[in-house]
């Protein structure tokens, strides 16, 4: 059976699977149950200064529901830790020596001046925790104060108070990107700068999740005013997998290890992540979806997905799917692929057919053939825009077929080249290099 | 075992209870959680087969969508526009045989999109919401129709004439508009007298005036119709029953299923209707479902529907058959009446011939079955009456008006449509979209401009 433990920048934990910083690990009471489960680790929700912040006393979260009321977004309003300081770190002491093989990091979030930080580092280490966290990404309420993605969103801040926690503490230090910023490579490379172990990503996006209709107010709302949230769960992940990619593919900050952060919710999801380079995955909406079990689920799917692999540890799946990332200037423009339909499987819904011809490239012929509905694809006006695929509601009954070098692409008249061929050097480019 | 001498029918078989329980709304309603999620099952298929399977053509992906959205109105309407008796075609069409048929879904993971249900959804919402007119009437065009029938046709002919600007006036032989849908079904089909909310909803929008009580039984009658209005439309059903043609068809005990139906139907009290304790139902069709069930309901204690032909040849859909078997029904087949059997003037049994088939052709046997029965109730089919059309000058066919693609008689100024005319299966959607088909002629030539 495959080893899911992972040793993250000298953290260890039996299995990648973490509970982000988030209202599931708020306190020793939910942090335990986690372990019970089966959590490799967590990382604690944000501690601040005292006094404690303050949240309101009404709607933190909300959600983007499909019919049958599945999550596939998550919002939310709250705020770091609203309990003393104190009682935080004596539970977090408390904790880590009753479960000494979990992953215990602190997240941390504290003015962006250095006596701050100077003061707090201490007291987190002397708990025993493993690591710390730098919350630089919580995007709403604190970010007004200074804090949270307002500091995440500077990336001299970001050097500046990770060089800090670097001087004052010996614990591995993990610093939390905000999304809310144009590129994620410069806040990144400010950690690296700045001496950073590792950084985690994604926090939260601004999100505003609508409007009732019938009151015309921003829901959901407190007392009728509403403020912008932190938005996450499924509909996030592909934003956060490219983030974790530009980062992992930049050259300035290759190899920085990475939490992988973003909707995940299954194995499958967590495969993303580790393929894409990232060490340990970090979870939040899923447990507060379905509870702390699901964690069973997704390291028995991964496990079962490794020994089908033959992966024998995390490290043998770790960046393997980074490689295949690139820039569109470097795909290769000989490169051709057509639609093909398997009218085994086809149910005739003819979504296929109307997608292509009100919106592609009328490349799917609709035909009624001895009471049958036919749907084929026209090889000489298809482009291979996978629309087709992406909307088909019967998985594997279209796919897409790469010709072959030598073929004759219908399309174009012209064989199908054998030579790589990219943008940087086509005819068309008039920044062409050769 | 010897056979009881008196026949054994009687009234009150049942507590108070068990009658309202018995004929309760059996469609199952959505709630909104459910629709929601069925919704959610619709692929919004291109060119839709379930909307080509519709005889009246409905919109249906986009009315599920609408539900999905949570514009249950905006889907009633969709629904309504083509089909102004969606809300009761939603409870009898054989959506099985129709539009789930048709549903991809059934190739896909064998199980249709529940469309007639989701569209029970939409129109009981929005009748039941009340609020603005669904539908404006055009402006006024001052031309005045006549239909003859407030039976689904006629009714959907009035709509759709009056959404289009024109006058109607309906004339009905019963004391109710509504037609089969008001004595013709069985009543859990349509619980809490949706028939009469629908007609009401139907007028609703203006412009329909319904005389009751009024028969056309005479040419000049018709020929009064011609000249008083711009317009007329018939869509008078079919008013006779079959008769077996065996003897002792007259014992008392034997009556037409059809009558049965509309009396239970009309009943303020079900437990003042009296039922035998076995009761012989012959024919195939929705009627003679509709009545075994109700027997059985009433408190029959033995209910036996027997056919003349297989399964696969009964005009009752296997849905329809299967509840009659749920319902405690004993269905037989290949079995044709010869002589209903009685006793001091009441019926005690009836003897069938079992039928082969015999080179394409049905054929008695000598073998005869003898079933025991204290009320026989004929279900074996409708005609339409025989006058006044040959005397009007109205072409019939097979005992029906036949009328062209878009509802004219050979009569000029006068249309027809539902079951009195030639060609369809008789169903109440099909009359729907014949009366619709109609207004839409009548509409053309009313306002047709002169060159």
């Amino acid at each position: 059976m495959a080893d899911l433990s992972s040793n993250f920048v000298g953290i260890k934990s039996p299995n990648p699977f973490w509970l982000a910083s988030a209202p599931p690990t708020d306190k020793a009471y939910n942090v335990i149950r986690a372990f019970e489960a089966g959590w490799g680790g967590v990382v604690w929700k944000t501690l601040g200064e005292d006094p404690p912040v303050v949240n309101v006393n009404g709607p933190r979260y909300s959600t983007l529901l499909s019919h049958d009321r599945r999550v596939m977004g998550f919002n939310n309003i709250e705020l770091i830790s609203d309990r003393p300081l104190a009682l935080n770190l004596e539970e977090i002491r408390q904790v880590k020596r009753d479960w000494p093989d979990r992953a215990m990091v602190v997240s941390l979030m504290v003015p962006c001046e250095e006596s701050s930080w100077k003061r707090i580092l201490p007291m987190v280490e002397d708990t025993g925790a493993d690591g710390i966290e730098l919350n630089f990404g919580c995007p709403h309420g604190m970010s007004e104060r200074g804090m949270g993605a307002a500091v995440g969103q500077v990336p001299e801040y970001i050097e500046m108070v990770t060089a800090w926690c670097k001087q004052y503490t010996k614990m591995p230090v993990i610093v939390k990107l905000t999304p809310n910023i144009s590129d994620i490579r410069y806040p990144a490379q400010a950690a690296k700068r700045g001496g950073a172990d590792a950084v985690s990503l994604i926090n939260t996006i601004n999100s505003i999740m609508g409007v009732d209709p019938a009151t015309l107010a921003m829901s959901p709302n407190t007392g009728g005013m509403g403020s912008h949230g932190g938005y996450c769960g499924p509909a996030v992940r592909p934003i956060a997998l490219n983030m974790v990619a530009e980062i992992g593919r930049s050259p300035e900050t290759a190899g920085l290890p990475i939490s992988g952060i973003g909707g995940i919710g299954t194995w499958r999801d967590a495969l993303d992540y580790i393929a894409l380079g990232c060490g340990t995955v970090q979870v939040c909406t899923a447990a507060m979806v379905h509870g702390f079990k699901i964690v069973q689920d997704m390291t028995d799917g991964l496990s079962n997905y490794m020994d089908s692999m033959g992966f024998k540890t995390l490290e043998d799946l770790r960046g393997r799917a980074l490689p295949t990332v690139t820039d569109w200037r470097y795909l290769n423009l000989n490169h051709v692929s057509k639609a093909v339909i398997n009218p085994d499987l086809c149910i005739e819904c003819g979504r296929c057919h109307v997608v292509c011809e009100d919106t592609s490239h009328q490349a799917i012929s609709f035909d009624v053939v001895e009471g049958k509905r036919v749907f084929k694809i026209k090889e000489d006006e298809c482009v291979g825009c996978n629309l087709c695929v992406s909307v088909c509601p019967v998985a594997e009954c279209i796919t897409m077929r790469d010709l072959q070098p030598g073929e004759i692409d219908e399309r174009t008249g012209q064989p199908v080249s054998a030579e790589y061929a990219n943008w940087t050097t086509h005819p068309n480019n008039p920044m062409r290099t050769a | 075992m010897s056979l009881p001498t008196v026949p054994d029918v009687k009234a009150a078989r049942l507590s108070a209870c068990q009658y309202t329980e018995r004929f309760a709304d059996a469609g199952q309603p959505l709630t909104a959680a459910q629709a929601l999620v069925e919704a959610e099952r619709c692929l919004y298929c291109h060119d839709a087969p379930c909307t080509t399977a519709c005889p009246t053509s409905i919109g249906v992906p986009s009315f599920i969508h609408r539900i999905a959205d949570g514009n249950v109105r905006g889907a009633a309407k969709a629904i309504l526009e083509a089909n102004p008796l969606g809300g009761m075609c939603a409870r009898v069409c054989p959506t099985e045989e129709l539009c789930e048929q048709a549903c991809v879904r059934n190739t896909e993971l064998g199980k249709p999109v529940e469309i007639g249900r989701l569209q029970r959804f939409a129109v009981d919402k929005t009748i039941a919401a009340g609020g603005a007119p669904l539908f404006a009437r055009a402006p006024a065009t001052g031309k005045r129709v006549a239909v003859v029938g407030a039976g689904p046709a006629g009714l959907a002919c009035a709509h759709v004439l009056a959404r289009h600007g024109h006058d109607v006036e309906i004339f009905d032989a019963h004391e109710k508009a509504g037609g089969l849908n008001e004595y013709g079904l069985a009543a859990y089909k349509t619980a809490g007298e949706f028939a009469q909310r629908e007609v009401q909803w139907l007028l609703s929008i203006g412009g329909i005036s319904v005389t009751t009580g009024w028969r056309l039984s005479s040419a000049a009658q018709l020929e009064e119709l011609k000249s008083t209005y711009d317009a007329v439309f018939l869509g008078v059903g079919m008013g006779a029953v079959n008769a077996l043609g065996v003897p002792g068809e007259d014992l008392a005990g034997v009556r037409s299923a059809v009558d049965f139906i509309a009396e239970l139907r009309q009943a303020k009290d079900l437990s003042t209707l009296p039922i035998g304790r076995r009761v012989v139902v012959i024919g195939g069709g929705m009627t003679a479902v509709d009545a075994s069930v109700q027997a059985k309901l009433l408190g029959a204690d033995e209910v036996t529907m027997v056919y003349r032909r297989g399964p696969e040849a009964m005009s009752a859909s296997k849905v329809e058959q299967e509840w009659a078997q749920t319902n405690g029904v004993t269905l037989r087949h290949w079995l044709a009446p010869v002589a209903i059997e009685g006793q001091d003037g009441h019926v005690t049994a009836v003897r069938f011939a079992r039928q082969v088939i015999e080179g394409g052709k049905v054929v008695a046997t000598d073998e005869q079955v003898t079933v025991p029965a204290d009320m026989v109730f004929k279900a074996i089919g409708q005609k339409l009456e025989t006058q006044p059309w040959p005397d009007a000058g109205i072409e019939l066919q097979g005992g029906r008006i036949v009328v062209s693609d878009t509802g004219r008689t050979s009569l000029p100024g006068v249309w027809a449509g539902g079951d009195c005319v030639s060609g369809g299966r008789d169903l109440t959607v099909e009359a729907v979209e014949d009366g619709k088909q109609a207004a839409l002629s009548i509409h053309a030539e009313l306002t047709a401009t002169v060159a």
